[in-house]
């Protein structure tokens, strides 16, 4: 069995378990940290797929700023009281699955960065960000300016929908 | 390689698994998070048929970045909306919010 074999199975089970854990836990803080741990497997995958730059915007958007406004609603709504002592028995399987992520990822990044996968009659370089920037700035030029018009209006959404009336301030 | 099916397979499993959340959760906020997972496990699948069919053509994961905008806006709209009603009715349990059930 190759090495590329194993590490897909590994990371299918961290990502399938955790998927599931956030199915299953009770709490929501709980259900956006699996989640936020999916994200990174989800992230190395892309890595397995040659796509370093998904990867890291994967990283950075969905597991850094995605999760980060999750939990910080779910902290401003105030739905958990996280009660109790912190019992180091349950910390025993997040910290197992954490190291061998961690494991992975490095062991990726250290494989793939160094390696070029060429393509093509011309050779062009698969992990290139440079080649997907120039598709993404001429043949799909329009989606590209329709997804920055689609964030503005997002963003001006969020800002009026969560923005307190002036009378409610006063009561 | 890895055949491509295995990441069908795995994409299809995680999918399944956010649509089972969002049917099934009733806080809101949960539900928010079955709709990531799904469109993470639908940007699984674009960069996986990008890699297998036609890498040279950098469609896949071009359509993967915007999916990553989309997902973006999708959580700032639906938060900020979760907030809203949080406020109006202090509850985000969405078998509570039945003020349009007849």
């Amino acid at each position: 069995m190759s090495l590329e074999l194993i590490l897909f199975f590994v990371l299918a089970i961290i990502a399938i378990a955790t998927a599931l854990g956030m199915l299953l836990s009770r709490s929501a803080v709980y259900s956006a940290l699996y989640l936020v741990v999916n994200f990174v497997s989800v992230a190395i995958f892309y890595l397995l797929l040659d796509a370093p730059f998904i990867a890291l915007s994967q990283i950075a958007v969905y597991a850094g700023a995605i999760m980060v406004l999750f939990l910080f609603v779910i902290m401003l709504i105030g739905l958990e009281t996280l009660g109790g002592e912190l019992n180091w028995r349950q910390l025993v399987w997040p910290l197992a699955m954490g190291i061998l992520l961690l494991v992975q990822g490095v062991f990726l990044v250290i494989q793939r960065v160094g390696r070029d996968v060429y393509i093509g009659q011309t050779g062009t370089q698969l992990s290139d960000p440079s080649l997907m920037a120039r598709v993404l700035f001429t043949d799909y030029l329009l989606p590209f300016q329709v997804t920055a018009v689609l964030l503005l209006v997002a963003m001006i959404g969020a800002i009026v929908l969560s923005k307190r009336e002036k009378s409610n301030q006063e009561a | 390689m890895i055949p491509l099916s295995w990441y069908l397979y795995l994409s299809a499993a995680l999918f399944a698994i956010g649509l089972y959340g969002v049917l099934a959760r009733k806080n809101a906020i949960a539900i928010l998070l079955g709709i990531e997972l799904m469109l993470n496990a639908a940007n699984i699948n674009l960069v996986a048929f990008w890699r297998y069919t036609d890498p040279a053509q950098m469609a896949g994961q071009v359509f993967a970045i915007i999916v990553f905008a989309v997902a973006a806006a999708e959580v700032a709209v639906g938060l900020s909306l979760v907030i809203s009603i949080y406020r109006a009715r202090k509850t985000v349990i969405a078998d509570e919010l039945d003020l349009m059930k007849w």
